[in-house]
């Protein structure tokens, strides 16, 4: 069984919802990401995702935009952030990691490099932003040969037929963007995502994520009543932004406590 | 067997595709099947003929550059004057077939995104024309290189927003564009600058710039009673040269050359030129093509002495012609475009786009190797009015 089909399957037997932070590998340096991801599951982050910087994040709005553009003055490339999740592993072999990212980079290493270095050093799912299920063939093909989960978006434009198609090609979980924008963007709206989900439900037997724009504890809780887990980001990227690096993981901990004991109030 | 791209999937070999956010999938779905219904609706034709032909002035004429041709002592020289074209630019061409569909799609609000601003003047011009509001992306490193434009821009009623992010030029004002669709994406239109993007853009755009190579196949028997040995275009994203060569594909005795901009030289790694140089395939803005890119993947900045050639990337049916021996892409540099830019202003009376001086200088460069009873066609893509600020700052002149 994957580390992410026993993470829900536990989560489910208690009854509890997922909580999964992300945060970009190498923000603001490279030194701060492995004992930050130990701080997240420390304070109670379910599954990480882990973003890989990019130079172009087209999907992204200005705090993560930020946070690749940190990470990128230090050269964080697709092997170092390989690298930052082994070292994780070497403390951490329980917490499911998801590397979240667009596809360029993975394509300039190559797909079948990447799959089998993904499975020697721990990364359990992988999220490529910018390539549907049409153009992910090649993708599916390697990361399901090495055991890792494809993990793909659906959003509130997404019709049945592609609902259906997203239903058999994921693995893992499935994660519902919120809302029609960039992710920190506030427009979220909680009755459109209950009206969605019994639509996403009739198809998707797998856990569904929902994420982008949740921003606040109260939003958090509110979400998690309605899904399997609460993705949340920018506001987590923003408090790394906003602290002396000495005060990061003691800042993020906090928050992200904030952020368990709503959820789990759900 | 006839030449037949890109496939129902909008691929031309392993180029073009749909590289989106699952949030625009079902938008880029929409448009294709809007677009494939219009495409052979009569109406739709007729519409986009007459605005082709009583709004933007076409057929634009083919000139002879007699001059310039006598001083090269080499082949002879034509012209695809699309400098000609209301708004000055070949960019019309698409804003005006996008901005028809966008009306029969019921959207109220367009976005573009511009490098040079002519695409940017074309889409503000056609929604002034069509009662469309009208945001444009442009990177604030071009607001200083192309300020003309961008105060055209705003007198057509457009809002023009500076994009600072990455290295502040074209693939940034697409990155935000993006963005911007992302959010508003049923009520907006995206009309896409260049033959690149998500399938069907490269598809779309092409057919609609197409009417530059119709026209010239048409006027080139008329005026020389023959078609050119060789159809010559400068290639950014590509939509100026994707327009005059499709229609040439199947015409094999007819030689095709794609420009790209050789910024400082190629071996200098400070250039725009991904086909030239033999960047490594990879996918931004939608599309799988030959992307100038660091060994991480990572998109690197470019340099071009003309912001709309300012592009890391190229359209998906270029790198196919390319594949395929189809159409040849060399580079030319900042210099040699300058020293063509100048050549035509003083022998012929024509200020040619910085973009199309690219073209001009392959031509001047080639014609001279030629028989005199050898023909060159050139697209001279755009006026050069908006590029005189750069021209005077590199003599030292300030205006």
């Amino acid at each position: 069984m994957s580390r992410l089909q026993s993470k829900f399957e536990l989560l489910k037997q208690q009854q509890r919802k997922a909580l999964i932070p992300f945060v970009t590998a190498g923000d603001p340096n490279p030194s701060v990401t492995v004992p930050l991801m130990h701080a997240l599951v420390a304070s109670g982050a379910d599954v990480i995702e882990l973003g890989v910087p990019f130079s172009d994040p087209m999907a992204d709005g200005p705090v993560i935009q930020r946070a690749s553009e940190r990470a990128l003055k230090h050269n964080v490339g697709l092997k170092d952030v390989l690298q930052l999740v082994a070292d994780f592993r070497s403390k951490d072999n329980l917490t499911p990691v998801v590397l979240m990212g667009y596809g360029n980079p993975i394509e300039a290493m190559g797909w079948g490099k990447f799959a089998q270095r993904c499975a020697d050093v721990g990364v359990d799912g992988v999220l490529t932003v910018d390539f549907p299920p049409e153009e992910s063939h090649e993708a599916f093909e390697h990361l399901q040969k090495h055991g890792i989960d494809p993990i793909f978006l659906l959003a509130p434009t997404t019709n049945e037929a592609r609902i259906k198609l997203v239903a058999k090609l994921a693995r893992g979980y499935v994660y519902y963007v919120s809302l029609k924008g960039v992710t920190g963007a506030g427009n979220i709206d909680l009755t459109a995502i209950t009206e969605k989900m019994p639509q996403l439900r009739a198809h998707i037997k797998l856990p569904i994520g929902v994420g982008f724009g949740i921003r606040d504890a109260q939003t958090a809780q509110a979400v998690a009543a309605l899904c399997d887990g609460v993705v949340v980001g920018s506001r987590i990227v923003q408090e790394i932004e906003g602290s002396n690096e000495n005060q990061i993981l003691e800042n993020v901990s906090r928050l992200i406590k904030e952020f368990r004991t709503a959820i789990d109030q759900a | 067997m006839s030449y037949d791209f890109p496939d129902s999937t909008g691929h031309f070999g392993p180029y073009g595709g749909i590289f989106m956010a699952e949030t625009l999938i079902p938008a880029v779905e929409e448009l294709k099947q809007q677009y494939l219904r219009f495409r052979d609706d009569a109406e739709f034709k007729a519409e986009f003929a007459y605005e082709l032909k009583h709004y933007v002035g076409r057929p634009s004429p083919i000139y002879h550059a007699k001059n310039w041709s006598s001083r090269l002592g080499g082949a002879q020289i034509y012209l695809k004057r699309e400098d000609l074209n209301h708004t000055g630019a070949h960019k019309i061409n698409n804003a005006i077939g996008q901005a028809l569909l966008a009306k029969r799609m019921g959207k109220k609000r367009v976005i573009a995104e511009t490098g040079a601003g002519m695409h940017g003047v074309a889409t503000a011009t056609v929604a002034a024309r069509f009662g469309m509001e009208c945001i444009v992306y442009m990177g604030a490193e071009d607001i200083q290189r192309q300020a003309p434009n961008v105060y055209r821009m705003k007198l057509l009623g457009a809002k023009v927003v500076p994009v600072e992010s990455g290295s502040r030029t074209l693939k940034d004002a697409c990155n935000e564009a993006i963005r911007d669709w992302v959010t508003n994406v049923e009520s907006t239109f995206y009309i896409f600058g260049t033959a690149a993007g998500p399938h069907p853009y490269p598809m779309m755009v092409r057919d609609f710039q197409c009417v530059i190579g119709n026209e010239a196949k048409v006027q080139m028997p008329e005026m020389i009673g023959r078609q050119p040995d060789m159809v010559i275009a400068c290639v950014g994203g590509g939509s100026n040269a994707i327009g005059l060569f499709y229609p040439y594909i199947e015409e094999k005795s007819v030689k095709i050359v794609g420009v790209e901009a050789g910024g400082l030289g190629l071996a200098s790694g400070q250039h725009a030129a991904p086909l030239t140089s033999n960047s490594k395939v990879g996918v931004l803005h939608g599309n799988r093509v030959y992307l100038m890119q660091d060994d991480n993947g990572q998109i690197i900045e470019t340099h071009s002495i003309s912001a709309g050639l300012d592009y890391p990337g190229v359209g998906p049916e270029h790198c196919w012609l390319k594949d395929t021996g189809r159409a040849e892409y060399v580079a030319i540099t900042d210099d040699e475009a300058l020293q063509g830019f100048h050549d035509l202003c003083r022998l012929e009376g024509i200020i040619p786009a910085l973009e199309s001086s690219h073209a001009l200088a392959y031509a001047a460069k080639i014609a001279p190797t030629m028989a005199k009873d050898k023909v060159l066609l050139v697209n001279l893509s755009g006026r050069g009015d908006k590029d005189i600020n750069t021209v005077a700052r590199l003599s030292g002149i300030t205006l």
